[in-house]
C-alpha cells in the first residue's frame, strides 16, 4: 500500500448517500415499470438494489481516467458516474434517445466519455475484457486503474481464473470486485462452490493467483471505500491487482419473470422465499438495508439532518419520475436502424 | 518493388510493418516471443509484445478490453480450433458489443490463425472452420490464399475498426510469390480473378484456389476456359464479381476445403440461386469436403478432401461434357 486512501469529508460522504438515493429510487422505478407500463421493458433486467453501499463505495475510489466494466446487473454505476438517468431509463423503454440508443437495453449500458466500457451478459466473459483494459492502461502508463465488477458465480468461470492469473503474472492494474450475494440466481453459494461449502471466504481465490485477497461487508460504503482504494492505490503503484470479496444481498430477485410475450413481466420474490421457504433469511437482510444503514449512521454522527435526508430521498424521486416521463414520451428508433452500427 | 518471399514471412512483414506505422498496436499469444532477444520485442519492447499462457478465453476477451480502451491487438491463436476454446469472446462478444452500445464503442482486434492443415494432423487441427465465423454480423473473416494477398490482408486487417478473423492456410505458408515492399493494403471485401475464362466459373478459398488453378489447366487441355475467383474475404463476401462472372459463363463450380454443409460453397449456391439464377444454364455443382472429420491416414484424408481431379470433373459435369454422377 502506498498511502492511506484520502479521508471521505462531510461532502464526499452525503454525496455517497445520494448517489446510492439516486441507485434505489432509478431501481424501483424500474421495477415499478413492470406494474404501471406493462410491456414497456423487455426481455430482461437486472436491479442492483442491496448493492447500493458496495457500487458507490467502490466507484468513489476512483481517480480520473481511471475505468470499469461490469456484469449484465449494470444500472447503478453509470447513474454513480453522472449518466443522464433519463438517457439511462429511455434505454431500458428501447426508446430512440436512450443510452445506446435502443440497441442494448438494460444488460447493455454502456458511457464510455465517462469510463464505463461496457458490459457482458454472459456470466464472467467481462473479466478478461476489463482485463484487457487494464493492460491497455499499463501500455499507456497515465496511472489509470479498471475496476472489473463481477458476482460469486462468475468466480467458477475459466474466464475468471485465466484473467486472475494473468493479471497478477502481468501485474496489471486492476481491482476484481466479486459482488457475492450468496446467489447463482436460484442456488445458493456452498451448492456450488468448494470453497463456500468448506465455510471459507470466496475471496481465498486470490491465493491460487498469487495476489491478495480480502472479504468485506459490502453494506458499508466506507469499508468498501477504503478498501477498493487501497487496493486500486496497489495496482496505481505497479504491484498489481487485488480480489475483493464484497458481500451484498439482493434485495430483488435475480430478475423479473421470464416468459414469451403477453405474460405480464413482473419481479417475482426473492429466491431465499420461492426457492428455499426462507422468509426469515430475506427479512434480515431488509433490516439490513445498506440505503436507511448509512443514512442512520450519517444522521447519528451529525453528518446530515433528517431533514436533509429527506431532501435528498424527494429529490431523487423527482429526478426519477422525470427519467420515466423522458424514457415514456421518448420515440422509437426507426426500424432500419437496426443495421446501424453492425460495422464500424 | 515486388520480390519473392513465402507466404508466411508476408504475414509477419505486414504485422511488423504496422507495428512500425502504428504504436496502438500490440502483438501477443501463446509461444510469440518468449525470449528477449526476438527481434519483435527488440523493436518494440515488452509492452507490444508478449508472450501469453494457454488461455484462450483470456487472450482474446483482453483483445477486446484493449481495443475497446483504444489498442490494435493482433491476438497469435495458432490453430482456428483453439478459437472454438473462447468462442463467446470470438462470436457473442467483439462483433456484439458495439453494435450494443449503439456505437460508442468500437472494437478493432485481429485473431490470427492457421487453418484446414490437412497434413496428417488428424480431426482436432485441420479444420476449414471459417463459416462458423463468417455468419457472424459485426465480424470479418479474410482467408489469404497468396503471399501477397497475405501480407496485404494482414495490414487491412490491422487498420480495420472491426473484429477481423484473419485466417492463414497452413498449407500454403511455404509457398513463394511476388509481395510488394513497403506499405501494402489489399481491401478486405473484393474478390479476385486468378484465372479469366469464358465458359465455367470456379470459385474457390485459401488452398483450393491453387487447385482450382490446377483444374483450370487440365480443363485447358480439353478446350474448356474456366474462370477462377477467389473471394478473399468470406465477410464482407464479393458477391457481385462472382455474379458477374456467373452471368458470363452461365456454370458454376464451387470449390471448398470445408464440410459440405458448413462451406462457404453452400452460402455462396443459395446467393447465386436466388439472385443469378436466369444466368445459370445447368445446377451448380459443389466440390467440398466430405461430411466427415479429416481422418489422419493418408489415403483417407485425401478422399474426404477437394482436388484438383475432382475440381474439373465437376466443371464438366456442370457444362454437360462428363456424364453426372451423383
Amino acid at each position: 500500500m502506498t498511502d492511506q486512501p484520502a479521508p471521505l469529508g462531510d461532502e464526499r460522504l452525503i454525496s455517497m448517500f445520494t448517489q446510492m438515493v439516486r441507485i434505489r429510487e432509478f431501481e424501483e422505478r424500474v421495477k415499478r415499470t413492470f406494474d404501471d407500463h406493462p410491456g414497456v421493458i423487455r426481455g430482461h433486467t437486472h436491479l442492483a438494489d442491496g448493492a447500493e453501499a458496495s457500487i458507490v463505495g467502490s466507484l468513489f475510489a476512483m481517480r480520473d481516467g481511471d475505468q470499469l466494466m461490469t456484469t449484465y446487473r449494470c444500472h447503478g454505476y453509470p447513474i454513480t458516474l453522472g449518466t443522464d438517468p433519463k438517457a439511462m431509463m429511455a434505454e431500458i423503454y428501447g426508446r430512440r434517445d436512450g443510452l445506446c440508443g435502443g440497441y442494448g437495453g438494460s444488460m447493455h449500458l454502456a458511457d464510455p466519455d465517462r469510463g464505463f466500457l461496457g458490459t457482458s451478459g454472459i456470466v464472467g466473459q467481462g473479466i478478461p475484457q476489463a482485463t484487457g483494459v487494464a493492460y491497455a492502461a499499463q501500455i499507456r502508463k497515465q496511472g489509470q486503474v479498471v475496476l472489473c465488477f463481477f458476482g460469486d458465480g462468475a468466480s467458477k468461470q475459466g474466464a475468471f481464473h485465466e484473467s486472475l492469473n494473468l493479471a497478477s503474472l502481468w501485474k496489471l492494474p486492476i481491482v476484481y470486485i466479486m459482488e457475492n450475494n450468496s446467489y447463482n440466481v436460484a442456488t445458493r453459494s456452498e451448492q456450488e462452490d468448494a470453497n463456500a461449502a468448506a465455510g471459507e471466504p470466496l475471496s481465498v481465490k486470490a491465493a491460487a493467483h498469487s495476489m491478495p485477497g480480502v472479504t468485506i461487508d459490502g453494506g458499508d460504503p466506507i469499508a468498501v471505500y477504503e478498501t477498493v482504494s487501497a487496493a486500486a492505490d496497489r495496482a496505481r503503484s505497479g504491484d498489481g491487482p487485488t480480489l475483493v470479496e464484497s458481500k451484498v444481498y439482493r434485495l430483488s430477485a435475480h430478475g423479473n419473470l421470464i416468459a414469451p410475450p403477453g405474460v405480464p413481466l413482473h419481479y417475482p420474490e426473492h429466491e431465499a422465499i420461492t426457492v428455499f421457504g426462507n422468509r426469515e433469511e430475506y427479512e434480515a437482510a431488509l433490516r439490513g438495508d445498506p440505503v436507511p444503514r448509512f443514512r442512520m449512521r450519517l444522521v447519528e454522527q451529525g453528518t446530515l439532518t433528517a431533514g436533509a435526508a429527506d431532501q435528498i430521498a424527494e429529490d431523487a424521486r423527482d429526478e426519477m419520475e422525470a427519467a420515466v416521463q423522458f424514457g415514456l414520451d421518448s420515440p422509437f428508433p426507426e426500424p432500419e436502424a437496426a443495421l446501424n452500427h453492425v460495422y464500424a | 518493388m515486388a520480390r519473392e518471399i513465402p507466404y508466411i514471412a508476408a504475414v509477419n512483414e505486414a504485422i511488423q510493418l504496422e507495428m512500425v506505422r502504428d504504436d496502438t498496436v500490440v502483438f501477443y499469444g501463446q509461444d510469440v516471443a518468449p525470449s528477449d532477444d526476438d527481434p519483435l520485442v527488440q523493436a518494440f519492447g515488452r509492452d507490444r509484445v508478449r508472450v501469453s499462457p494457454i488461455s484462450e478465453t483470456a487472450e482474446i476477451g483482453m483483445a477486446v478490453g484493449l481495443a475497446i480502451a483504444g489498442y490494435r491487438p493482433v491476438v497469435e491463436l495458432l490453430m482456428a480450433e483453439f478459437m472454438l476454446v473462447a468462442m463467446n469472446q470470438v462470436v457473442n462478444e467483439a462483433p456484439r458489443l458495439r453494435y450494443m452500445s449503439g456505437g460508442r464503442v468500437k472494437v478493432p482486434l485481429v485473431l490470427k490463425a492457421g487453418y484446414g492443415f490437412t497434413a496428417g494432423w488428424a480431426g482436432q487441427h485441420t479444420g476449414s472452420i471459417y463459416t462458423m465465423f463468417a455468419g457472424i454480423p459485426g465480424l470479418k473473416v479474410v482467408l489469404p490464399s497468396t503471399p501477397a494477398d497475405a501480407k496485404g490482408l494482414m495490414a487491412s486487417a490491422v487498420r480495420d475498426d472491426n473484429p477481423v478473423v484473419y485466417l492463414m492456410h497452413y498449407l500454403l505458408v511455404l509457398e513463394h510469390g511476388d509481395v510488394p515492399e513497403g506499405e501494402y493494403l489489399v481491401p478486405i471485401g473484393e474478390a479476385a480473378v486468378r484465372r479469366a475464362g469464358s465458359d465455367v466459373t470456379i470459385v474457390a478459398t485459401g488452398w483450393t484456389v491453387g487447385k482450382a488453378l490446377e483444374a483450370a489447366e487440365m480443363l485447358a487441355a480439353e478446350g474448356i476456359e474456366a474462370e477462377v475467383i477467389d473471394p478473399r474475404s468470406l465477410q464482407p463476401l464479393d458477391m457481385p464479381a462472382i455474379l458477374e462472372s456467373v452471368q458470363k459463363t452461365g456454370h458454376l463450380v464451387l470449390a471448398d476445403q470445408a464440410t459440405r454443409h458448413a462451406s462457404a460453397a453452400s452460402i455462396i449456391a443459395a446467393e447465386v440461386a436466388e439472385h443469378g439464377f436466369s444466368s445459370l444454364k445447368a445446377p451448380i455443382k459443389l466440390v467440398t469436403a466430405h461430411d466427415a472429420t479429416i481422418p489422419y491416414s493418408e489415403p483417407m484424408e485425401a478422399y474426404v478432401l477437394p482436388d484438383e481431379v475432382k475440381i474439373a470433373e465437376a466443371a464438366r459435369q456442370a457444362l454437360g461434357t462428363a456424364p453426372v454422377t451423383a
